[in-house]
């Protein structure tokens, strides 16, 4: 890394400001980054006036590498929100980046206009330019990936919470419709719900249908084994249902034992006991096939 | 460790391998649907593939819970009358040091129900281990089809 004192970086970009702006918009056109289709041309003016003004800012009183530090924070702000923006309006990880790096053919016209007469001192100011303008576009990398990162989080937060509802069936019998993968943390949430439905609903009797959960590996009949342990503390009973023929052989071939609990093979048949024990009966009020 | 051992064998036919890595949860959730489609590829039974899948996401698990996370290797092979899906768990964990107590119902070192490997051995048509504490653990299994 170049020893940043005594760079002139910061003294040529505050001089030739305006010419770097406008060649930056041409060469960020030029390089297809502009994507009318994603943005207007005015929010990439405003979004590189502004950029170019605080890269000045940040480098008034001399260059600094270190782009995580104080005197970068007004940068770094401003690239996550053009970031940010950009994961938004779906442009790429390369797009966004460029936005960045389509900055360098200005800055390195303006060296070379500027030290046609000293080689030297252009290579290394090309070089410190170099750095730093890969620095921040790189930066945008880490920040369209967090933002990325952070999508996905929410999503699997959403799924969490969407894919465990407690359903009450009847008087004192709630159902939980289990659906996908049961993992660790869904096992934790499902649990939770089972239990505080318990309560809330003052149920004797918790069907937990497993119909939609494709794989029920021996981590999956543990989980299934606590809740219905703990519902039974709690004064629940309950019925594992959609036990289909292929799950039923893959339990008995783990050897697993679900010896205190019901187990049906639909939920309509696991309700119809639960009926039962409820002590609840129905009777057809008219003959079935009156018109 | 290397699964020397374990290798698939090579065959005619639509051969395909891939490997995935295990190093999250979530990388056993989708050894199970790579396994499935594997299995679909064969042509197995819906019975079969769920003794299969159920087979893979146990060893997948022991992988990432036990080894300290590893690989599986998901080939398909054989011939046009025989056709085969071969996994290979491959781990660098602190290995097994006692695999006939590893292998019984209900043994466990960690808070499972100590059913996952002995369950996936009796899951799968053909089911092999080889581990060398300190080295690692490779477990190789397999299901077949046969057409006449």
């Amino acid at each position: 890394m170049p020893d940043s004192t005594g760079s002139n970086l910061p003294g040529l970009l505050s001089r030739y400001q305006d010419r770097i702006l406008t060649d930056w918009i041409a060469a960020q056109s030029e390089v297809g980054v502009l994507r009318a289709d994603l943005m207007r041309e005015a929010e990439l003016r405003r979004q590189s006036r502004s950029f170019l003004s605080h890269l000045i800012a940040a480098t008034k009183n001399g260059l600094n590498f270190d782009i995580e530090s104080e005197q970068w924070q007004d940068v770094r702000d401003m690239l996550t929100e053009v970031t940010n923006f950009r994961v938004d309006h779906g442009f790429t990880p390369t797009e966004t980046a460029t936005f960045i790096l389509a900055l360098k053919q200005p800055i390195f016209e303006c060296l070379r206009d500027q030290y046609k007469d000293d080689p030297a001192t252009l290579v290394n100011e090309a070089w410190s330019a170099t750095v730093l303008l890969d620095k921040l576009g790189l930066y945008t990398n880490d920040i369209y990936l967090r933002g990325r990162e952070d999508i996905i989080q929410r999503q699997q937060q959403e799924m969490l919470e969407l894919s465990t509802p407690v359903v009450q069936l009847w008087d004192r019998i709630v159902a939980l419709p289990l659906i996908g993968t049961l993992d660790s943390a869904r096992a934790q949430i499902v649990m939770e719900n089972l239990l505080e439905a318990v309560v809330e609903s003052k149920a004797e009797i918790v069907i937990i249908d497993i119909t939609g959960v494709p794989t029920v590996d021996t981590l999956v009949a543990q989980h299934l084994l606590k809740t219905a342990a703990a519902a039974k503390l709690m004064g629940a009973e309950c019925i594992i249902s959609g036990i289909r023929p292929q799950i039923a052989q893959t339990i008995v071939h783990l050897g697993v034992e679900l010896p205190q609990v019901a187990t049906k093979a639909d939920l309509q048949s696991a309700f119809a006991h639960a009926l039962k024990r409820t002590g609840v009966t129905f009777s057809a009020t008219k003959p079935a096939h009156t018109r | 460790m290397r699964p020397e051992a374990g290798r698939p064998e090579a065959g005619r036919g639509e051969n395909s391998a891939e490997t995935i890595p295990i190093r999250t949860g979530a990388d056993v959730s989708r050894v199970r649907r790579s396994v499935a489609t594997a299995m679909a590829v064969i042509g197995a039974s819906r019975i079969e593939t769920t003794r299969m899948v159920t087979a893979a996401s146990e060893l997948a698990r022991n992988t990432l819970d036990y080894g300290g996370g590893g690989e599986v290797l998901i080939a398909v092979v054989g011939r046009m009358t025989r056709r085969k899906v071969e996994l290979v768990f491959t781990d660098h964990g602190p290995g097994i040091s006692d695999m006939s107590k590893a292998l019984t119902d209900g043994y466990s070192t960690g808070g499972g129900l100590g059913l996952g490997l002995s369950g996936a051995r009796r899951l799968c048509k053909e089911f092999e281990i080889r581990s060398v504490p300190g080295e690692g653990t490779v477990v190789k299994v397999a299901s077949w089809t046969e057409r006449p």
